[in-house]
């Protein structure tokens, strides 16, 4: 059965990308479609079958050479479960919902085909997901690590005749590539210490790695610390962390259904995935675990600071993305793997709500997607609007703080802030202030949006306000099978994910080591901590309230007082800037430095210049010779005579 | 001081250096130098009968009959050409003959 | 000895003078004669070699008859004296430059020459020595005998060149009445001339 999972959205790819032109276009839609809806329903009933140890099912021999052994081969255990079952059902309400969105795209003219190579694109990258979810080695790993990598790049790019998606699919691509460049690293350096790829052989390792160093530039360097923090870089660049975050606004570009996919509940997740499948390392590299922490924390208030005042729906979505996943990884670096899995469980239904209900508001308003154009839209789309009420709900974490009545996010978010209290370490005691204010933000600025778009006035263009109309039935359908997961999945994955039965539910497939006890600790947290995010939201959702609804001209004359501060946030903090600077323009220049007098002058030239320069030159020089005049030919004549006069004194006569 | 073999091969060396000196030296007509070439089959015969002479070897001497013959009929063809030259050209300017030039 | 010596030094130094003012006289003619002196100088050389018949030879066919030739041509063609170009040819330097290290060279050769002990042994044509034989009578000897097909190809050269000289420079003058030999030889007597009766007092 996982052989199934993992192979059939390969193969719905290959037939409708390679074969709509026999089969048509709806059925290349449909096909595909279908095909994902049998595989979520198969890790369904996956999920709740129960792994003591993880399972390996070989499928085909890779490699074998010398030392290096690796096969084609799906590891099924809790985390694999948990990750299979959130990237097909995303997947195929995502398809589900694309038979809708897709339909009528203005991007394209009459007669041009976009609808298979959509629906292939999008199960090609199903099936790069699976495979790095259900990888047992590494190797195998990297390449669904890079697959989705190439996905992302053809989805973020799928509007080719626009510059700014290429520019965006080329942006994602290069710096998901520097993060793919430390992981390969990370991963030449596990087979170096350990001679191995496969996961059953490097989870045995980590503490023998904790004990030894290798040498590099003069320095001795704790092996697991490098190991792992290489590792962490890969994440980093593919879960959009902080300072290889910056493609993550510009993705996008691509469609909807797109970034509710990718960018929201799966691929983003790989990072938080890594970490978590590879605890059996991290978990002996104390120090890269604070780096972690740190690292996620940061990351949340940076982005929330950002989403403030951002005026574009789906960026103000994707900024909460890249703020969330740093709350996964600040739960990861405390050591609570577990605990980032839940949020990511739970995110991945409200995030992607929350962006198909963006989708929805933005075909409604005909594509246009600046929320200072909207406004009182909820009794024109009043379905939409209650989905992403719900989704709105979720993320900020609404619920009654000390019982089991809340939504998705109440439930993961606070299990979050709560085990970096427990941490009690420095790094554990910033990330809880950090992510305590963060989630003030988040609640501000989920809530502004809400209030933006669907209360007060409508605002814009009175003629897109009138045509206005709500999504067609296979658009609402996933809106409301995620607004069920939405609401259900924390309580119900609260037991498990974070409870008593957490240890035993996750099994092997999370390593704890032996001084982490931060689950245990967070249940033991004083109860001010338990409810600070609940006083959180409700801060943030009381100062929306009165910003947007109550009094909508407070933030006009904050804007007109904190100019600096507003354009240093609306910018994005000059990260794109500063990278500007520092990086891509250095690189352009160096490339056209070795352009025009590498190549050019230097090869191209240097060939011109011998082919057509000094050849020719020689050939002048010898046609000279032949200049008819007898001089020349006498002086030829002496200085050969010359020549071996000389020749023979010097060889004494002996030839 | 006896005159040993090397007098007279020094004499000849001076010969066919001014030989070759005089293909260079002129720019008046082409007459002077085919006379710098028998000046400097002159001196080669030179060589050859002092070889012939301090050796005892009259081989020497019969092969210089042969460079005298050869010598002379190569005078013969060059002036022969010369005049055809002159003939057709009008000039015996040296600068002037680079008809095969290139 | 002291004679010889003399000659020797007599005879060298009017060759090498004689030899430079053949390449540096400005009139041809004057160049020709130096020339001949030249040649008559290096006759004397070679008779205090004791290679009379060669110096005799030198005088009749170098003297006699190529220096000879070259005064034909040089008065034939009609070359006026012009003044000597001014400026040298631009190889001058590079070629008198060439000219003295091979003069050089060959002096440096020829001084520091040393005869291999195995060189007697491979003499061609031993010279017989004065009393027995004289040195006219000695060439003739193995001329004929040993060499004698090289004495042939010789001539064949001299005739190749003899029948090329006149194929080159023969041309038919359009203005020359000519003899045609054949054409008087085959005349036909009968055809040749024409009996007329002609009446006495009337014309043809």
């Amino acid at each position: 059965m996982p052989e199934l999972i993992l192979f059939g959205p390969l193969i719905g790819a290959l037939i409708a990308g390679f074969g709509w032109r026999i089969i048509g276009e709806r059925a290349a839609q449909n096909l595909t479609t279908g095909i994902l809806i049998f595989v979520a329903v198969l890790s369904w009933i996956v999920f709740f079958q129960s792994y003591e140890e993880a399972e390996t099912i070989t499928i085909l021999r890779w490699i074998d050479s010398g030392s290096l052994s690796v096969d084609w081969s799906i590891r099924m255990d809790r985390l694999t479960q948990i990750m299979l079952v959130v990237v097909t059902t995303v997947s195929a309400l995502v398809h589900v919902y694309s038979l809708g969105y897709m339909k009528d795209d203005p991007q394209w003219n009459e007669g041009e085909s976009y609808k298979p190579r959509f629906f292939a694109y999008l199960s090609f990258f199903t099936f790069s997901m699976l495979a790095l979810v259900t990888s047992d080695n590494l190797l195998q790993m990297f390449f669904g690590w890079e697959g989705v990598g190439v996905a992302s790049y053809l989805l973020i790019g799928f509007y080719y005749k626009k510059p700014s998606a290429n520019a965006a699919a080329m942006k994602a691509f290069i710096v998901n590539r520097i993060g793919d460049f430390g992981f390969a690293l990370g991963i030449f350096g596990l087979f170096y210490m350990t001679d191995s790829v496969n996961f059953s052989v490097i989870f045995e390792s980590g503490e023998a790695l904790s004990l030894e160093s290798f040498s590099f530039l003069g320095m001795e360097l704790n092996a697991v610390e490098i190991l792992a923090f290489l590792l962490f870089i890969g994440a980093m660049g593919k879960s959009a962390q902080l300072f290889l975050h910056t493609w993550l606004p510009d993705a996008m570009e691509g469609p909807t259904p797109v970034s509710a996919l990718i960018h929201a509940a799966t691929m983003v997740t790989a990072g938080v995935f890594l970490v978590a499948r590879m605890s059996p390392i991290f978990e002996f590299a104390s120090g890269t675990l604070v780096f972690v922490t740190v690292l996620g924390a940061s990351t949340a208030f940076v982005a929330a600071t950002i989403a403030l005042v951002q005026n574009d729906i789906k960026r103000v979505i994707a900024y909460s993305t890249m703020s969330q996943l740093g709350y996964m990884f600040a739960a990861a670096g405390v050591g609570a793997y577990q605990v980032a899995m839940f949020h990511l469980f739970t995110h991945a239904f409200f995030k992607a709500l929350l962006f198909l209900g963006a989708g929805s508001v933005i075909t409604a308003m005909h594509h246009e997607q600046d929320m200072r154009n909207y406004g009182g839209l909820r009794h024109k789309i009043p379905k939409t609007f209650w989905a992403m009420m719900l989704g709105t709900l979720a993320i900020t974490g609404v619920g009654i703080p000390l019982t089991f009545i809340g939504f998705a996010g109440f439930f993961s978010k606070d299990a979050i802030v709560e085990v970096t209290y427990a941490a009690g370490t420095a790094a554990g005691s910033y990330a809880f202030w950090m992510l305590v204010i963060a989630a003030l933000m988040t609640s501000f600025y989920s809530w502004r949006l809400m209030f933006m778009t669907f209360y007060g006035a409508p605002k814009g263009d009175m003629h897109t306000h009138d045509h206005a109309h709500e999504s067609p039935l296979v658009m609402l359908v996933p809106l409301a099978v995620l607004s069920l997961g939405a609401i259900l999945a924390g309580v119900l994955g609260k037991g498990v994910f974070f409870g008593e039965a957490v240890f035993e539910w996750f099994g092997e497939s999370v390593y704890m080591g032996a001084q982490n006890g931060v689950i245990e600790a967070a249940h033991e947290v004083p109860k001010w901590v338990k409810v600070s995010p609940f006083v959180a939201m409700i801060l943030g959702f009381l100062t929306a309230y009165l910003f947007y609804v109550a009094r909508p001209a407070i933030p006009a004359a904050l804007v007109k007082r904190n100019q600096g501060l507003y354009h240093f946030l609306l910018n994005k903090w000059y990260f794109d800037e500063l990278y500007d600077l520092l990086f891509v323009k250095p690189s352009l220049k160096l490339g056209r430095f070795l352009w025009k007098k590498g190549d050019g002058t230097v090869i191209d030239g240097g060939l011109n210049g011998m082919a057509m320069g000094i050849i020719p030159w020689l050939t002048r020089l010898a046609g000279r010779w032949q200049s008819g005049y007898v001089f020349t030919y006498a002086l030829a004549m002496i200085l050969g005579i010359g020549v071996l006069i000389t020749w023979f004194i010097f060889t004494r006569g002996t030839l | 001081m006896s005159i040993g073999i090397e007098h007279y091969l020094t004499v000849a060396a001076m010969l066919f250096v001014i030989g070759i000196f005089g293909i260079f030296l002129n720019r008046k007509n082409i007459i002077v130098i085919l006379m710098s070439i028998e000046l400097m089959l002159l001196a080669v015969n030179i060589n050859m009968v002092a070889f012939s002479s301090y050796m005892g070897d009259l081989a020497g001497q019969i092969f210089t009959l042969f460079i005298l013959t050869v010598a002379a009929a190569e005078a013969a063809i060059g002036l022969a050409i010369l005049v055809v030259f002159y003939r057709n050209r009008g000039s015996i300017d040296v600068s002037d003959v680079n008809v095969m030039k290139g | 000895m002291v004679i010889a010596t003399l000659a020797f030094y007599l005879f060298s130094a009017v060759a090498v003078v004689a030899g430079l003012m053949v390449v540096l006289s400005r009139n041809p003619v004057h160049a020709v004669l130096w020339l001949i002196l030249t040649f008559f100088s290096a006759a004397g050389l070679f008779v205090i070699l004791g290679a009379e018949f060669v110096a005799m030879l030198l005088v009749i066919v170098y003297v006699g008859a190529v220096a000879v030739l070259f005064l034909f041509v040089v008065m034939m063609l009609d070359v006026d004296f012009t003044e000597l170009k001014s400026g040298m040819s631009k190889y001058v330097r590079i070629g008198s430059l060439i000219g003295l290290v091979i003069l050089v060279e060959l002096v440096i050769a020829t001084s520091a020459w040393v005869v291999a002990d195995s060189a007697p042994d491979m003499r061609a044509a031993i010279t017989p020595a004065l009393d027995e034989m004289e040195n006219t009578v000695a060439i003739g000897s193995i001329l004929y005998t040993q060499y004698v097909y090289l004495f042939q190809a010789a001539g064949l050269v001299l005739l190749v060149a003899m029948i090329g000289a006149i194929v080159l420079t023969m041309r038919h003058r359009k203005d020359v009445k000519r003899q045609d030999i054949v054409g008087q030889i085959y005349r036909d007597a009968d055809k040749a001339v024409e009996m007329k009766d002609v009446k006495p007092g009337q014309g043809l």
